[in-house]
């Protein structure tokens, strides 16, 4: 057991240090301002060009086959450098990855993985949250088309998608879990509407609303068969539940670096319990870079898509709210200058207990799949 | 980097297992069964795991602090009611000063509040894990500004907050008799990882006493029935079972690196890798131990059930080195914020 760098592994880290020094874009936080997430299009492929992104996935889709754990040196060092964290969209490269054919995983994935196509996830909808398998967009054979009627909500990204992964419905006569399909939709046609949704935080270009009423989408892009779309959804999901997949542990780590420089720097301004909620943090999140040291390790036996990513969940969501908890300690929620950043990184992180499903939903799957407890 | 345990180390886990599951009381009655607890000892002993940290030729320890910890948490999972922190620690100390390891049962006192080890005087000083112990490691100051180790013998009695391990408070009277072999004394650097594999033992520890812990309340949940059902069936009774398993993972990816790093990395970086463990898990412990008591309602609340008896040891296990304020403390230190020590 080694939690320290191979040689392999201290030149990687060597090369993206140096890279960093140079190649910082200084974005502010994912959580705090609409100009994070106009630049992080070119954040992605610029971190791809340079060989620092998509690291373990297939060569053929654009990766480097290397170790997963590479992606926590990744993380360690743009938390370090204070750059941006890396592009949270490895669930859907492993949901295709593992429920595509040749053609669609060549089609789809090398676009995703290099930063030049941007995907959005067509999954919940305004009466299938928690319970998605409920979903009611329908998809409806015409010749060699599908064509999709219905409304998706809170929708990542949608302002930005070329292409949206879309569950619906192409079966309504079986059990719901098994009428679904998976589908790569292009989000640049009529038959799309998308609207932004404003986040209790005052962001408006991450979340979203698309409505689609008779767009259109060749049957070749369907994503594994008719009938899968629900196995498919779940593997994604338990992907979107892990943080080493997501990345976080930088966007963690870097928020709590500025906040103990914040102390370190004026320690007369700060009160013990502000202090506690500080060392908290700083706990939490150094136990989630563990944590996922620990699942990526463990993938060198192999990538399984089972329910530790629910336990994976619930802890990223507890480091996220303590970190959101020492920002709105350390940083204040209400100051005379009006600047409300600290508050931002608070009221975003209420939305990690509900994204990806609620951890209400991650405790059912612990305890039912994990514990064995009975339904 | 590669945090999977090697086979050697699944083998040594397996062991310690396999050695509690058989001979560890598994119902609180069997605490007073001295032929179990004999046979237990007699295992551990024969096993050598107390001497994981006794000095080879070349005085590095026989094995790293991921060997401890394994054992460590197995033995507290099964509610080992026999010695392996104490004479670890000790094992630890002679180590580090060149003595040749004790002819005897040996243990550690420590400070009164136990958030260090012992130093300069026993009075006050609290001997932890004492069963069979004929002595405790502490330290005295020497002129040059380190630290000797000395032992005092243990006076008779001791206490019990945790059934399975119990300790013993030094008096004034108790003489000091520095270690007569040792061939030098402790630095700040060989007391900060000495502390760090304390903090990776007691961390471990707790991580077992929480498997242990969930797997029985869970275990009680499948069983007990009310309403016609099994309790476990209940979101309530799921809820409160899920985010005592999820607590328990991320104490064991903390302590995993702790373990590691007391040999891996440079002194003040072992200690905060193991306050960061710490911190985690003695916060989780507590309250993993009282949901396994309250999943087991009026049941948990009478002594024949053994989930105080994991209460007990997680506080004991607790108090050792510290619990939450000072290795929260301890990691604020490592990031320039002395005003940590407030937390206390």
């Amino acid at each position: 057991m080694d939690f320290g760098d191979s040689r392999e592994e201290a030149a990687f880290r060597a090369r993206l240090r140096e890279w960093l020094r140079t190649h910082n874009p200084g974005l502010p936080a994912s959580s705090t301002s609409d100009d994070y997430w106009a630049g992080q299009a070119a954040w992605h492929q610029a971190l791809y060009d340079a060989g620092f992104f998509g690291l373990s996935w297939p060569r053929d889709i654009g990766g480097q086959a290397l170790p997963s754990v590479y992606d926590v040196i990744v993380d360690e060092q743009l938390a370090a450098a204070g750059a941006p964290p890396r592009p949270s969209l490895g669930y859907l490269v492993q949901g295709i990855l593992a429920h595509g054919n040749e053609d669609v995983r060549s089609r789809f994935l090398p676009g995703i993985v290099n930063g030049r196509d941007r995907w959005c996830q067509g999954f919940s909808e305004p009466d299938a949250g928690s319970d998605l398998a409920s979903l009611r967009t329908r998809a409806e054979r015409d010749g060699d088309d599908y064509v999709i009627t219905g409304h998706k909500v809170w929708t990542s990204y949608s302002d930005v998608a070329d292409w949206c992964l879309l569950l619906a419905r192409t079966d309504p006569d079986v059990p719901k879990h098994k009428g679904l399909s998976a589908f790569r939709i292009s989000m640049r046609q009529p038959g799309i509407q998308q609207r932004p949704l404003k986040m209790i935080n005052g962001i408006t270009s991450e979340f979203g609303e698309v409505l689609f009423d008779g767009a259109r989408v060749p049957a070749a892009d369907m994503i594994g068969a008719p009938g899968e779309g629900w196995r498919l959804a779940m593997t994604v999901v338990s992907h979107e539940r892990e943080p080493g997949e997501l990345g976080y542990v930088a966007r963690y780590k870097k928020l709590v670096k500025e906040l103990t420089a914040m102390v370190r720097d004026h320690p007369e301004r700060y009160g013990p319990e502000q202090v506690r909620d500080l060392g908290w943090a700083l706990v939490e999140a150094e136990m989630l870079r563990l944590h996922v040291c620990r699942r990526l390790s463990d993938r060198l036996d192999g990538i399984t898509h089972g329910p530790e990513g629910s336990v994976d969940k619930l802890l990223m969501t507890q480091v996220e709210q303590a970190v959101g908890h020492a920002a709105l300690s350390v940083g204040g929620a209400a100051h005379g200058d009006g600047d409300d950043t600290w508050l931002k990184v608070y009221l975003y992180s209420r939305a990690q207990s509900v994204m990806g499903g609620t951890s209400q939903i991650q405790r059912n799957l612990v305890a039912g799949r994990i514990l064995g407890l009975p339904t | 980097m590669d945090v999977r345990l090697s086979p050697e180390q699944v083998a040594l886990r397996d062991s310690a297992a396999q050695a509690v599951d058989r001979l560890g009381p598994h119902a609180v009655r069997a605490l007073d069964d001295p032929e179990r607890a004999g046979k237990l000892d007699a295992a551990v002993a024969a096993s050598g795991w107390r001497e994981l940290r006794a000095a080879t030729d070349d005085g590095a320890p026989w094995a790293s602090g991921v060997e401890v910890a394994l054992v460590a948490e197995e033995l507290g999972r099964g509610l080992a009611d026999t010695p392996f922190l104490g004479p670890t620690l000790a094992a630890e100390l002679r180590r580090l000063v060149g003595a040749r390891p004790a002819g005897d049962h040996e243990t550690v006192a420590l400070a009164p509040d136990l958030t260090a080890l012992a130093n300069g005087t026993a009075e006050g000083a609290v001997a932890v894990d004492t069963q069979g112990a004929m002595a405790a490691l502490l330290t005295v100051p020497t002129p040059a500004g380190d630290h000797a180790v000395a032992r005092v013998l243990l006076p008779e009695g001791a206490s019990r907050v945790d059934l399975t391990r119990p300790v013993a408070g030094l008096g004034p009277a108790t003489a000091l008799n520095p270690l007569p072999d040792a061939a030098r004394s402790l630095s700040e650097d060989d007391l900060a990882r000495w502390t760090a594999l304390g903090l990776a033992i007691t961390s471990a520890d707790l991580v077992g006493t929480m498997r242990g812990a969930v797997q029985l309340a869970s275990d009680y949940a499948k069983q007990r029935r009310q309403y016609g059902r099994p309790i476990g069936s209940f979101q309530a009774v799921q809820h409160l079972l899920a985010d005592a398993f999820v607590a328990t993972e991320g104490s064991r990816s903390a302590t995993l690196h702790a373990a590691w790093a007391v040999d891996a990395l440079p002194p003040a970086e072992a200690l905060a890798a193991a306050a960061v463990a710490k911190a985690y898990c003695a916060r989780a412990a507590r309250t993993v131990c009282e949901t396994a008591i309250q999943v087991h309602g009026g049941i948990g609340n009478t002594w024949e059930c053994l989930a105080h008896v994991y209460l007990r040891r997680a506080l004991l296990a607790t108090d050792i080195l510290g619990g939450t304020g000072p290795n929260l403390a301890r990691v604020l230190d490592h990031h320039g914020i002395g005003g940590g020590r407030g937390l206390r």
